[in-house]
């Protein structure tokens, strides 16, 4: 840019020198504090927050109430870390016992974008409304655009009750 | 292609000229350090912006909510309170340059003819940095926010015709609140900011229009502004960013208790910047208070405002304007003196810092389950210390601080006391009249005593001591958690205070479907006194392994 500058530099008596070390060194400082302004930032607002991760399990249903063999949605009261507020809200999930009293929780959200789906007991799927995806019944994809099965929720039984936890990690 | 866009847009916007005219304007060459002042008070309220607005990235505007997401700032956050550390001290120092800056203006009478506008526009953004500090002050809605809030607008409300109208117009009507909030709020937020913007716009179109003031009798070849004075001005505030950065590393920003506006110790104090004014007012008394906090204030901002009026001279030698340096100087004493004062006679607040590290474990009896609680009331009932004194003190029976080390546990302590004298032959202590819950507890109790902890357990605040008592009459901990004591069918109440508040515990427990719906807590009737003790107990608990 110095050559474009010609015409103002002659009524400054400044050395060539001289003028370029202010030049760079207005340059280098306000990269500087520019710098130590966005790293801050940045690091301000893309960290997770501390707050450790509960154990999240929640008690959500009676075993015996399920139907075996056929998915069933259950919505149950889990509480949340939400920014600087813990919140009780209510969730829900498909739940599948099979006979062997295994349970399956599949997260109720399509894998695609989130909709809300369900179980459409004649063709023994589950099928999204928004893009028409469509699941088995353990999850996986039979049609559609979704990427990837069913999301499900770690499960225990307590007894006769039905704990849900964190959901699984995808495989 | 690099030279091509720049092409471009100098074509399309006139962008390069117009960055070429700003930069190469013709200073006098008189002009020097003494001019960069003007200079960093931009750049600090850049700063000021900047932060700002990551603040309010992760800030509820509401009270209660706001202090619990200053917290969150504070706590959780990386970064959190070295982004809130720049905003609160780039707000003093922003204040101090933005006085310095108007201190040489003053001092070398560049306020003079034709420069009169631009020292009044001057004026009006000294007022705006200072309502930019007074209504933030608020902002974090602690005890010294709350207080500090409080005695402004019993200020403003003393203002001669005007003060109910202010007191109104800033919502602190009846009492500081939520409108009072929400106002203080707007203006920090929405209002002040780009009108702030503007001033700075003017003031800037002014200085340009009538040029920087050249020294009397500067007759040499005028220079550029870039890149001599420009180099001048990044010294000047790579200064002032360093030292500002510093001190949001290392000194950290306070965040006191909740605003509790039923909290009769605390003392109210302001900004320190504002310390002059707090201190001018003890010297009116009664009818006459309105003199310190509106009159005089009042006088001494409209005489700032007129000194171009009121010194007309011409222009003289900065070494010739004794007056004005008499005049600054006097003002200087003035205002030292007074914020001395103000500091020497208020008493310190005792206030611990709530974001401190190690500070949610500073009270003995915090560390203690209910139940041990619990125990604790019986041994005071019991009145167990007649006999048992203390570690280091005589007493009929033993020194109670020394039971594990003597390998004594529950198993032993409940037949204990029961019946004494059958575990101990010869023991003269009656036997204890609880029934099992109580023997358990108070034997849970007095193996926690050590020598250390011992009279900080004993002098336990009423209300943990009767919280924690109904706590475990009503069974609480067959739900919920304390320190890793009870069932986890509820949420676990350690830190609950950290997300809660008074008002919501004293709705959940009149109706626990109102604050959390399908929630499966049944409805508990407390006497005034009963909900008083468990909501402040509740609420003062340390989160989790703290």
């Amino acid at each position: 840019m110095d050559d474009q500058h010609q015409s103002h530099e002659v009524a400054d008596d400044l050395s060539p020198t001289r003028r370029s070390f202010y030049i760079k060194f207005i340059y280098g400082i306000m990269t500087a504090i520019g710098a130590a302004l966005a790293a801050p930032a940045a690091i301000y607002l893309l960290f997770p927050p501390k707050i450790p991760k509960e154990g999240q399990w929640v008690d959500a249903a009676d075993l015996a109430s399920l139907p075996t063999g056929t998915p069933e949605e259950i919505s149950y009261q889990r509480t949340r870390v939400d920014g600087w507020k813990v919140t009780s809200e209510k969730a829900t999930a498909w739940v599948l016992k099979k006979p062997d009293n295994q349970v399956i929780a599949f997260a109720p959200q399509c894998t695609h974008l989130g909709c809300a789906y369900h179980w459409d007991d004649p063709s023994h799927t589950f099928v999204c409304p928004c893009h028409t995806s469509a699941f088995s019944i353990d999850g996986k994809v039979l049609a559609g655009p979704a990427p990837r099965p069913l999301d499900r929720y770690e499960v225990k039984v307590d007894g006769s009750r039905l704990q849900i936890g964190p959901l699984e990690p995808h495989a | 292609m690099h030279n091509k866009i720049i092409e471009w847009l100098e074509h399309r916007t006139g962008i390069q000229t117009a960055i070429k005219n700003f930069l190469y304007e013709d200073i006098p060459a008189s002009s020097g350090w003494h001019q960069v002042i003007g200079s960093m008070a931009v750049f600090f309220f850049i700063i000021q912006v900047f932060t700002g607005g990551l603040l309010a990235f992760n800030y509820a505007p509401t009270p209660g909510e706001a202090y619990n997401s200053v917290k969150y700032i504070m706590t959780e956050l990386t970064g959190g309170s070295l982004i809130r550390g720049l905003h609160h001290w780039g707000a003093s120092m922003m204040l101090i340059i933005v006085v310095l800056h108007m201190l040489q203006v003053f001092l070398y009478g560049s306020y003079k003819k034709p420069r009169e506008a631009t020292w009044m526009m001057g004026v009006v953004l000294l007022l705006i940095t200072l309502a930019f500090g007074l209504t933030g002050y608020l902002l974090p809605w602690d005890n010294r926010a709350y207080w500090g809030t409080v005695v402004t607008t019993q200020i403003a409300a003393q203002a001669p015709l005007a003060g109910p109208y202010l007191t109104r117009l800033l919502g602190g009507e009846g009492s500081v609140g939520n409108v009072t909030f929400s106002r203080f709020y707007a203006l920090h937020t929405v209002l002040l900011p780009p009108f702030t913007m503007i001033l700075i716009g003017i003031h800037i179109y002014l200085v340009r229009k009538h040029g920087v003031t050249p020294a009397v009798n500067d007759t040499a070849p005028r220079r550029k502004f870039f890149p001599e004075q420009v180099f001048k001005d990044t010294v000047g505030v790579s200064i002032a960013f360093l030292i500002l950065f510093m001190m949001a590393v290392f000194a950290r920003v306070p965040l006191g208790r909740l605003a509790d506006p039923t909290d009769t110790n605390f003392i109210p104090r302001p900004e320190w910047y504002f310390l002059f004014l707090f201190q001018t007012l003890k010297f009116f008394k009664g009818p006459l208070e309105a003199i310190g906090s509106v009159v005089l204030p009042g006088v001494a901002v409209l005489t700032l405002f007129l000194i171009p009026f009121i010194d007309r001279a011409p222009l003289v030698r900065l070494g010739k304007r004794t007056f004005a340096f008499t005049f600054a100087a006097l003002a200087l004493i003035a205002w030292t003196g007074l914020t001395t004062a103000a500091i020497v006679t208020t008493p310190k607040t005792t206030e611990a810092d709530e974001t401190a590290p190690g500070a949610e474990s500073l009270q003995a009896w915090q560390q203690l389950t209910p139940e041990e609680l619990q125990g604790l009331a019986y041994f005071q009932k019991e009145k167990c210390k007649a006999c048992h004194p203390g570690a280091g003190k005589r007493g009929i029976g033993p020194d109670l601080t020394q039971m594990i080390p003597a390998h004594r546990d529950a198993a032993w302590m409940i037949p204990h006391f029961k019946n004494p004298a059958q575990v101990v032959p010869g023991s003269s202590m009656p036997p204890v009249q609880l029934d099992d819950a109580g023997l358990n507890a108070l034997s849970a109790f007095v193996l926690k005593l050590t020598p250390q902890n011992e009279q900080g357990l004993l002098s336990a605040p009423d209300f943990a001591v009767q919280g924690a008592l109904i706590y475990q009459s009503k069974h609480c901990d067959a739900c919920h958690q304390i320190a890793g004591a009870g069932k986890k069918i509820g949420p676990p109440l350690d830190g609950v205070g950290q997300h809660r508040d008074r008002a919501w515990l004293e709705k959940h427990f009149v109706d626990p479907k109102s604050t959390s719906p399908g929630s499966m807590m049944p409805p508990y009737k407390f006497t005034p006194q009963e909900m008083d003790a468990i909501c402040k107990y509740l609420l003062q608990l340390p989160k989790a392994g703290g």
